[in-house]
């Protein structure tokens, strides 16, 4: 600072352009943000507005007159705590059998050499590429000719082990040290309690991402629950949901019971995801960097 | 396989973790290993192990449909054959023809061209945008701004398009009532042949815009800083530097996205479902809609096979010729 006048104003010119260029950038992020939230915020305070309030004229973003009558007329037309238990049940399940099959194909994939892992690795490749809707037709028949239709295993098996999830643990495992796994195997450690006692402890993160990933998929899943299930005890929320919003007769016309509807299929998802977000946006990242 | 293409993993890799739970200390190599052959045999075994779980779902629910709608897509399979598949009659490539003269069958096709082909340079155009910006060198507020874009990915589309759906509403709607406001009178956007695909288009494009965007944020920061420097010592500008510099680095994280991108939207099928249900007059009907429709309203699973494997086909296209297209060129 104590050099003449001149330096000193040009810094001070260039200042001045990157504090004009960093307001630019807020103001397109702030205006984008806007365009993000508008419809969850529309959504959530939909959900507690009066029949009158919905459709006033203006809108109205916040309600004056707070109330909870489209929840319960959503209880009413619809048995949300059963589709919410379905869903969770399936989602659960899910979880656990990606959890453990993947690792186990991923540890193999990343630690153990055998005749035939690179096929297996290209199979695991292709999987990832093959969209479900394409398989729709025989796997309801076979879940027919098994009698699965209507029960929770049609809605978990086909996703018991996904491609994405081997993908992502092969991904983690690699970078478990092999002197670890070496050390036990000279000390005469099976391979399944290297895996089970050495890697897996390791991979913790990893698990808890995949996890995330699994769950939410399973959660948010929507043309197989549709196909497999045709009695509604059986329903996931989304299915629930879509059937419910897709039948005029069914939700009164209102457009308040069907934000309250969307609201308890949303809002579970935003909490979690604001409460971990780290490990989505990380992990979609590795994944994507390959 | 021969034992010759085998590693050594410890003699090959320099120890990263010396002190690990086993051996604190103790750095020499280990001579003890069991001799090569043992251990490949070993690892042969085990590793089908622990393979057989994810193999054995992987050829129920994934290779084998794959073959069977193959062949069902060359055959009448009907109602009465879920419960007796084998009766099925083989009709050669009735199905393939007949959907070659269907023309509400064109229809779902052309719309999900036009889907895809708006659809997918929208959402990688914008989510490289919002990365951009939070890459520009800001520090607060980033975080924030990078749950708010990626939130709607997380949601169940069924959801979203439920919310979205009033938010188009003619009469309570948010874009109706904000129009109202300032005067005008919104088009009732889901009732219009016009505006029901480009209004499913710009909600796909809200939805997903979060995932190319975090993308595009992880392959901005893995360039190097010193090259853009130098580009800019060099005189280039703001933009010549993104152009010249950034996007053709970012090319491997570009043909991911796209790559993703496109395979997600060819299969759209929650949207249209919620929304039109295909209409008004078939507009918005899309390939993966009308082989539902075909398959589980009707019940013409041989036809809705031979759909499937058509849009499948496409898809291989797609990717094969982005693969091509973006391929990277130095190498």
């Amino acid at each position: 600072m104590s050099t003449t006048t001149a330096p000193r104003n040009r810094y001070a010119r260039r200042d001045a352009r990157i504090r004009r260029r960093r307001a630019v950038t807020y103001a397109l992020l702030g205006l984008g943000l806007l365009a993000m939230a508008a419809p969850f915020l529309w959504m959530a305070l939909s959900a507690f507005k009066t029949e009158q309030e919905l459709s006033a004229s203006p809108p109205r973003w916040i309600p004056r007159e707070w109330t909870l009558d489209n929840f319960r007329t959503l209880l009413d037309l619809l048995d949300a705590p059963l589709y919410f238990f379905n869903s969770t049940v399936v989602a659960v399940c899910v979880t656990l059998c990606n959890l453990l099959f993947c690792s186990m194909l991923g540890y193999a994939l990343a630690k153990l050499n055998f005749a035939g892992k690179k096929l297996v690795f290209g199979i695991v490749m292709a999987a990832l590429m093959v969209p479900g809707n394409l398989m729709l037709m025989p796997k309801f028949v076979m879940m027919s000719k098994l009698g699965l239709i209507d029960t929770y295993a049609a809605l978990i098996l086909p996703f018991a082990a996904g491609a994405f999830g081997v993908f992502l643990m092969r991904q983690f495992m690699s970078s478990v040290p092999d002197e670890l796994l070496e050390a036990a195997r000279v000390d005469g450690a099976r391979e399944w309690y290297i895996f089970w006692r050495i890697v897996i402890p390791q991979v913790k993160p990893a698990l808890a991402t995949l996890s995330i990933f699994v769950f939410l998929g399973s959660w948010n899943n929507f043309l197989w629950p549709l196909v497999a299930t045709n009695d509604a005890d059986k329903y996931t929320l989304p299915v629930a949901l879509a059937t419910f919003a897709t039948d005029p007769t069914k939700a009164d016309g209102s457009n308040g019971v069907l934000m309250a509807g969307a609201f308890l299929v949303v809002l579970p998802v935003l909490v979690v995801f604001i409460l971990l977000q780290r490990y989505f946006t990380q992990s979609i990242a590795t994944a994507g960097l390959k | 396989m021969t034992s010759s293409t085998v590693k050594t993993p410890v003699a090959d890799r320099p120890a990263r973790r010396p002190a690990g739970p086993a051996g604190a200390g103790d750095r020499t190599p280990p001579p003890r290993t069991p001799p090569r052959r043992d251990r490949l045999s070993r690892h042969n075994l085990s590793g089908w192990l622990f393979s057989t779980p994810f193999l054995a779902f992987f050829a129920t629910f994934m290779a084998f449909p794959i073959v069977a709608t193959l062949l069902m897509s060359f055959t009448d399979f009907g109602l009465r054959n879920v419960t007796d598949p084998l009766s099925a009659d083989f009709t050669g490539f009735d199905n393939y023809g007949e959907l070659l003269g269907d023309e509400k069958f064109l229809r779902a096709l052309f719309n999900t061209g036009y889907f895809v082909v708006l659809g997918v340079p929208l959402t990688i155009g914008s989510g490289l945008l919002a990365a951009v910006l939070l890459n520009s060198g800001i520090d607060r507020l980033r975080t924030f701004f990078r749950v708010g874009f990626y939130a709607p990915v997380v949601t169940a589309i069924v959801a979203v398009a439920v919310v979205w759906r009033f938010v188009l509403d003619p009469t309570e709607g948010l874009i109706a009532g904000l129009a109202a406001q300032v005067g005008l009178t919104a088009p009732d956007f889901l009732a219009s042949e016009t505006l029901a695909m480009p209004s499913l288009i710009v909600m796909a494009v809200w939805r997903n815009m979060g995932t190319a965007m975090v993308l595009f944020l992880a392959g901005l920061q893995s360039v190097p800083t010193e090259v853009r420097e130098a580009a800019r010592i060099d005189g280039a500008g703001a933009f010549q530097e993104f152009r010249r510099i950034t996007l053709p680095l970012l090319r491997p994280t570009m043909l991911y996205v796209a790559v993703m991108t496109s395979i997600g939207f060819l299969n759209v099928f929650e949207e249209p479902f919620v929304m039109t249900n295909g209409g008004p007059s078939d507009s918005t009907l899309t390939v993966s809609l009308y082989m539902y429709r075909e398959g589980f309203n009707f019940f013409h699973m041989g036809y809705a096979s031979a759909m499937a494997y058509t849009l499948f086909v496409i898809i291989l296209a797609v990717t094969l010729l982005q693969l091509r297209l973006l391929k990277d060129k130095t190498k």
